[in-house]
């Protein structure tokens, strides 16, 4: 039996208001929340209730026959709860068919995993927090934001606990392989690998409703033709789309969603292929290959590299700028800042730095160059390194490695010298130092460090 | 079979008085390497110049001279020299003087009309060139439009191209004469230049230049629908040619080192209602709240520098915010090569080539969304000239955060060479050619 494996990525991002620089250090909101809410209300009338409402139909007339999987970033969630809970209603009732399998992905749909593993960590388990909540289920396969794949990726994403990554069927590291196989990480073996059939995939998502395209009008008929004859030979045939695909950047007009439903029929019809979710791919696949990916590859632009969010120097500094403070961030604990955090990291804030399409791109864009968003981007991250900065540190000790700890220790030894030296010396009046009581943090399930103690945070006094 | 055209111009090299002059050299030497033979006429007070070679005589002791005109190095090949013929006639016929007599008689601080009367009781012929001499422009465009006629009788030519209002009952006049086809060259209107101030005697001579041309050329769409929307001709007839820059030459190239630590922004131009300094200065204001170790420098001169005088002192902003009067030449360049920004807020701006100049200089530009040249330019911040806080986030942001000059290092000379007289010139041949065969 072959497989057909469905995937969807949902996602939205919070879009930063203009925020100038005289706000710097003044106003620490930095969202539109005008332009969010009309985007989420939207996308949602578009794409989210009507495709949901279809998948549901298609999968209650199929029984369990059809089979689809998401992966939902947190901002999406975030924005479902704060626009349009009925979106996250309808999410679950897919969930509650049984048909559904939801993986995991960064939540701030950032690109992370280029820039720091533990917050990468942090935030997929994040992320699945989110989604075991809400929809029953704990993730067993990674989507990383934009299909970001390289093998050292997925020796770490192993490392977490998955069985299986999805990634881009990009032709720089297959070359006259096929996408339609399951493969295995070159670093961790035991990884599966899952490509995206960009060509299949990009049919409907960038052509479907191209009156110039030979192949228009695109029916199910042709489509399931051309899937048919790539599964003569191969396992499975991987499309993985952006929900709006459905929707959105093809309107219902379009016939999208006619077009979808024939798909599904004539499929459930085929005695040879079936629906499958990723995890029931790799189940019944064993990979062909081992798949060298040394560089990291995408989804994005015909490039398929990391190029449209790290392209440009403009890119590159707003990134680092943004990582160097990961620490700082999560030592705080602050909540607050943790928002912001998530929600500042997105990938699309650094794509609207790009230059490489600048016309083309810019209508996805809000902002009219690249330079304006890298300006708005960089008064927002201004504001918040000086809130970062002026937070008053809560280590958590737990979390640190051997050496730092030695380095707080020494730190705090000497402190505690000079503060008996100088009771010695006069009984009169001593300083005090500050101390807060330990307020307990949960942020994640502590499978740490083997330093593991209490958690014990303490406010640290910078006295001198 | 090569073109011929009889072009009107209102100035050139070496006496200009602003961009027209500029843009007309740069476009004359480009048309001449695209083929194009070329007549050029322009009215001026320099009657006893150098290298005259012909001269004609025309109606009523008007004296109009030919000379054999010389681009320089690159274009004294034997069959350029041919190919332009330069028409100057010596009458009382001047360009504007200074722009800001021109500023004044656009802005009817000296009506027209009074000018006109001025003029016509002096019946001798001879103009005051001091005080009423704003009224005597209307008159020259009368003789001008005359000696046209007399001119294109002369001449042997294809196409007639008037650049600009002054010239444009010249062509007028010219096409009459020949019944060869009309171009005019919209290279600013009156609402540019006034606003909603509009000189109504103007306006009437852009409107029939408009109308009794063949085709109008505009230097941005901007301009395009000025044309259409306010001087109602038919939209199919108006094509818009974007100026190009000249290449640099290497001799000009100078390089001068920046003393002061302190970052440069630059507001090079007329201190005018057009050119919108005041939305600098108020840009200005909002950095220094912020900044301390910027400087801003308004350079250039007009009838607004007064009151921006006055108000940056009453901002107390003096000491960062500087005036240099009006530069001219190499000032320009080194004004431009110690700038860190260059900030062009025009009102109104029909295309604008200071900004392409400070590109070459590899100046970071921010510009007016009110301006032509921001449909053609891509590394460039743009704002609504009249947003002082997208104006001022736009300065602060290129002097706080490096990557930013350092991305327009890459990308803003590329793009500004890029922009070539050549290529408005293959344009312009193209719709002489289709004018041509329509015959």
């Amino acid at each position: 039996m072959k497989n057909i494996c469905l995937h969807f990525s949902v996602h939205q991002p919070f879009q930063l208001r203009s925020y100038r620089f005289f706000d710097i250090g003044q106003d620490h909101y930095y969202y539109d929340d005008f332009t969010n809410r009309s985007n989420a209300l939207t996308i949602a009338k578009r794409c989210y209730i009507p495709m949901n409402n279809l998948l549901l139909s298609l999968i209650h007339a199929n029984k369990k026959a059809f089979k689809v999987s998401f992966s939902i970033s947190g901002s999406a969630i975030e924005q479902f709860e704060m626009y349009t809970p009925e979106v996250l209603n309808s999410f679950k009732q897919l969930a509650a068919t049984g048909c559904v399998e939801f993986v995991a992905e960064p939540d701030s749909y950032s690109l992370v995993s280029v820039a720091n593993q533990e917050e990468l960590e942090l935030q997929t388990k994040a992320n699945m927090e989110k989604i075991e909540a809400l929809f029953g289920q704990k993730p067993k396969v990674f989507h990383n934001t934009g299909l970001a794949y390289s093998d050292e990726l997925g020796k770490k994403i192993y490392d977490l606990g998955f069985q299986a990554i999805m990634g881009e069927g990009a032709d720089q590291i297959l070359g006259w392989k096929s996408p339609n196989y399951v493969y295995c990480d070159d670093a961790q073996p035991r990884m599966k690998v899952l490509l995206r059939n960009y060509k299949l995939t990009d049919d409907v998502a960038l052509r479907f409703a191209n009156q110039n395209w030979s192949e228009w009008p695109l029916t199910a008929d042709k489509y399931v033709g051309w899937i048919t004859s790539s599964l003569e030979k191969e396992d499975v045939v991987n499309l993985f789309f952006q929900y709006e695909t459905f929707g959105d950047s093809n309107r219902a007009e379009t016939g999208i969603f006619d077009f979808f439903s024939a798909f599904v029929a004539m499929i459930v019809k085929d005695k040879n292929i079936a629906f499958a979710t990723p995890s029931e791919v790799v189940k019944n696949f064993q990979p062909i290959s081992v798949l060298s990916v040394p560089q990291y590859t995408s989804c994005a632009d015909e490039e398929r590299d990391l190029s449209a969010w790290l392209g440009n120097n403009l890119q590159k500094q707003a990134f680092d700028a943004m990582y160097s403070l990961q620490k700082l961030v999560r030592m705080s604990g602050n909540q607050q800042l943790l928002s912001d955090w998530n929600r500042l990291q997105v990938a699309d804030n650094l794509r609207y730095m790009g230059t490489k399409f600048f016309n083309k791109d810019r209508e996805r864009s809000p902002y009219q160059t690249p330079y304006e968003a890298f300006i708005n981007f960089m008064n927002v991250l201004s504001d918040f390194t000086e809130r970062v900065n002026n937070q008053p540190v809560e280590v958590k000790y737990e979390a640190l490695s051997q050496e730092e700890l030695t380095a707080e220790i020494e730190k705090y030894t000497a402190i505690l010298k000079e503060l008996e030296n100088v009771k010695a010396k006069s009984t009169k009046k001593k300083p005090v130092a500050k101390k807060t009581t330990a307020k307990k943090e949960k942020v994640e399930k502590t499978e740490k460090k083997p330093v593991a103690k209490k958690t014990t945070t303490k406010k640290k006094t910078t006295k001198k | 079979m090569t073109m011929k055209v009889l072009m009107f111009g209102w100035e050139f090299p070496p006496h200009i008085s602003g961009g027209l002059g500029t843009a007309c050299l740069g476009l004359t030497k480009a048309m001449l390497r695209q083929g194009v033979d070329i007549i050029f006429v322009v009215p001026r007070a320099y009657g006893d110049e150098d290298q005259s070679q012909m001269q004609l005589v025309g109606a009523s002791s008007i004296r109009v001279k030919i000379n054999q005109y010389h681009f320089g190095e690159e274009l004294t090949s034997k069959r350029n020299q041919k190919n332009i013929q330069y028409v100057t006639i010596g009458a009382n016929l001047v360009p504007y003087v200074t722009e800001e007599e021109y500023y004044d008689l656009i802005n009817n601080r000296v009506t027209v009309d009074r000018q006109f009367k001025v003029h016509s009781t002096s019946d001798t012929g001879t103009i005051d060139l001091r005080g009423g001499y704003g009224g005597g422009l209307m008159n020259e465009v009368k003789s001008y439009a005359y000696i046209a006629e007399e001119i294109a009788r002369k001449f042997d030519f294809d196409v007639i191209h008037a650049h600009d209002w002054m010239t444009y009952d010249a062509g007028i006049a010219a096409k009459r004469v020949s019944g060869k086809p009309l171009v005019v060259h919209v290279h600013a209107t009156e609402f540019d230049r006034s606003g909603m101030n509009v000189n109504q005697i103007v306006y009437d001579m852009e409107r029939r230049g408009m109308h009794n041309a063949d085709r109008v050329l505009t230097v941005s769409n901007l301009t395009r629908s000025t044309v259409v929307n306010h001087y109602g001709v038919d939209e199919a007839k108006v094509t818009t040619v974007y100026n190009g820059v000249e290449a640099i030459s290497a001799k000009k190239n100078l390089h001068f080192e920046k003393v002061s630590g302190d970052k440069i922004v630059t507001f090079l131009g007329r201190i005018t209602y057009q050119k919108g300094p005041e939305y600098f200065l108020e840009a200005a204001a909002k950095v220094l709240q912020r900044k301390k170790n910027v400087k801003f420098v308004m350079a250039g001169s007009g009838d607004m520098l007064e009151k921006m005088m006055w108000r940056a002192a009453e901002l107390g902003i003096s000491k960062n915010f500087f005036f240099t009067g009006f530069l001219r030449g190499d000032d320009v360049i080194h004004m431009l090569s110690i700038s860190d920004v260059y900030v062009m807020p025009s009102v109104s701006e029909p295309f604008g080539i200071s900004p392409l100049e400070a590109m070459r200089s590899n100046v970071p530009v921010i510009i007016s969304k009110q301006s032509g040249v921001a449909e053609v330019l891509k590394h460039a911040i743009k704002v609504d000239f009249w947003d002082v806080d997208s104006m001022a986030d736009a300065i602060y942001g290129i002097i706080s955060y490096d990557a930013l000059p350092q991305m327009f290092k890459e990308n803003a000379k590329k793009e500004a060479d890029s922009i070539k007289w050549d290529n408005a010139a293959k344009r312009i041949k193209e719709v002489y050619k289709n004018l041509s065969e329509r015959k």
